[in-house]
């Protein structure tokens, strides 16, 4: 499995895409993996705010539900809408085309705290 | 926890494992979805060995297990399964299971893999007269094969002539082609197909899963895992032990009234309070849901009329035949009319669904 290189990754395996003063945030290759056939994936509203490590939306697959955790805080400025129909693209395309929200940086340090794409390969190599 | 147990067959798969009642089982070998739609559309083959097997044995056999069961034994043929139920003195259920009538005074328990220790020593506390029973989980291997294919496949590696095999009746000592061991097959299933499930003696187990998926190549037919085996079984409104039956759900409750025979003479455990649902419908009732707005229903959310909780949900998903969100819920029976609306707790949200007659799946 080949990570971006230039994403960031949390333990709750989302990764984040910083452009510029906002951020995409998706879940990585792994966690669809792990969750199998996705079916529904339920995001939050532009506008809403995100709290760090707080549950923003989640992801179900045929067998089982699994919540969305905010990798930094901000506000939603926009969300992924193709998901609704199409939430096999998590599945087909995590890095890609499934991407989930964008969200304005309210604090920029948040992202240090995230993890490169090696140390979160050593993490998933490990589970 | 303990270490996990393995079936035979788990050295040749190459599956994602889950651990299920104590056992490490392959939850999906290519995806859900897609072993769910090659055995409704092809077949698929399943490793269920560690469902558990108890003999019961001895002259007294039937009249014990009329005692036990809420079946009426009586009407069972030699070669022939019958679907029952085990209850507790409550009418709460132990488990729902199999029997397999071998010979006269000579019967074959399946029962769930998580419930094995639990019903074998339940079974053993009410032994009278000649009796005995054994647990003889450890030397079968249990393999189901189901879906349209699935007797043209089995049929390649046998003489016997498998269309004989009715349903809920079975053969024993089927000769298999390459295989050591004689099999008992029976045509049963868990997934709403036609199709069969095969004991075998636990050595001859590799072999015959290789066999069958050689036999099927052509048919294309595919190893399924636990995660569509309870798709398939859910679509099709089987119940499943621990979300539509439990210690705190009646039979009647969960709609299975045709294994409740409280006309039989033998005093079964549970008979009273089963008779009485029966005469007078039960106070809650298992119903499908079809969700109108956007949300799954799960396993133990609840069900809401008018924000009070009248039920909860069983069993729900993404059925992948139909595409649509549907779950089984036990609920109140003034709100079990079809086409009521009802609303279930989606974790933070309250969402609206609709009373809808099961099976979600029927066959053709």
């Amino acid at each position: 499995m080949s990570l971006p290189k230039d994403y960031r990754y949390s333990k709750e395996h989302e990764w984040v895409k910083v452009e510029g003063d906002k951020v995409r945030i998706g879940i990585t290759e792994f966690a669809q993996d792990e969750l199998g056939d996705i079916v529904f994936v339920e995001l939050p509203e532009e506008g809403d705010e995100l709290e760090l490590d707080e549950p923003f939306g989640s992801v179900e697959s045929v067998k089982t539900v699994s919540e969305l955790y905010a990798p930094i805080s901000g506000k939603v400025v926009e969300i992924n809408e193709e998901l609704e129909d199409s939430p096999e693209l998590v599945n087909e395309s995590p890095f890609e085309k499934a991407w989930m929200v964008v969200v304005e940086l309210s604090d920029e340090s948040q992202l240090d705290d995230l993890m490169d794409a090696d140390a979160y390969k050593e993490m998933t190599d490990s589970e | 926890m303990g270490e996990l147990r393995r079936t035979p067959i788990y050295p040749v798969y190459n599956a994602k494992t889950v651990d299920f009642g104590g056992w490490e089982m392959p939850v999906q070998f290519v995806g859900i979805k897609d072993e769910h739609h090659a055995t409704r559309e092809k077949a698929g083959l399943f490793d269920v060995s560690h469902m558990g097997e108890i003999l019961v044995e001895g002259k007294d056999s039937e009249a014990y297990l009329q005692k036990m069961l809420t079946n009426d034994l009586s009407k069972v043929s030699i070669n022939q399964a019958q679907y029952t139920i085990m209850c507790y003195e409550d009418g709460g259920t132990v488990d729902d299971l199999l029997v397999y009538k071998l010979e006269e005074e000579k019967y074959l328990l399946v029962v769930n893999a998580a419930n094995t220790e639990k019903d074998f020593d339940w079974l053993k506390q009410y032994v009278t007269g000649d009796v005995s029973v054994e647990n003889v989980s450890s030397e079968y291997v249990q393999l189901a094969l189901q879906g349209p294919k699935a007797e043209t496949i089995l049929q390649k590696l046998t003489e016997e002539d498998l269309s004989e095999i009715k349903f809920f009746r079975f053969k024993q000592d089927v000769e298999l082609k390459g295989i050591e061991h004689g099999a008992l097959i029976s045509r049963t299933g868990y997934t709403g197909e036609d199709g069969f499930e095969i004991y075998i003696d636990q050595s001859s187990g590799v072999d015959l899963w290789k066999a069958i998926l050689e036999a099927g190549e052509e048919f294309e037919v595919t190893p399924v895992g636990l995660g569509a085996r309870d798709t398939l079984r859910f679509e099709a409104n089987l119940a499943l032990y621990g979300q539509e039956l439990s210690k705190d759900i009646t039979p009647v409750e969960a709609g299975l009234n045709f294994a409740v025979k409280v006309k039989k003479e033998a005093d079964f455990n549970g008979k009273e309070v089963l008779a009485e649902q029966k005469a007078n419908g039960p106070k809650r009732k298992l119903v499908g849901l079809e969700m109108i707005d956007k949300g799954i229903p799960r396993h133990g959310y609840d069900v809401l009329k008018d924000g009070e909780t009248i039920g909860f949900v069983t069993s729900g998903t993404q059925s992948p035949t139909l595409g649509k969100n549907v779950g089984l819920a036990l609920v109140n029976t003034e709100f079990a009319n079809e086409g009521e609306f009802l609303d279930v707790q989606v974790r933070k949200r309250t969402l609206q669904a609709k009373v809808v007659p099961t099976p979600f799946y029927k066959r053709k």
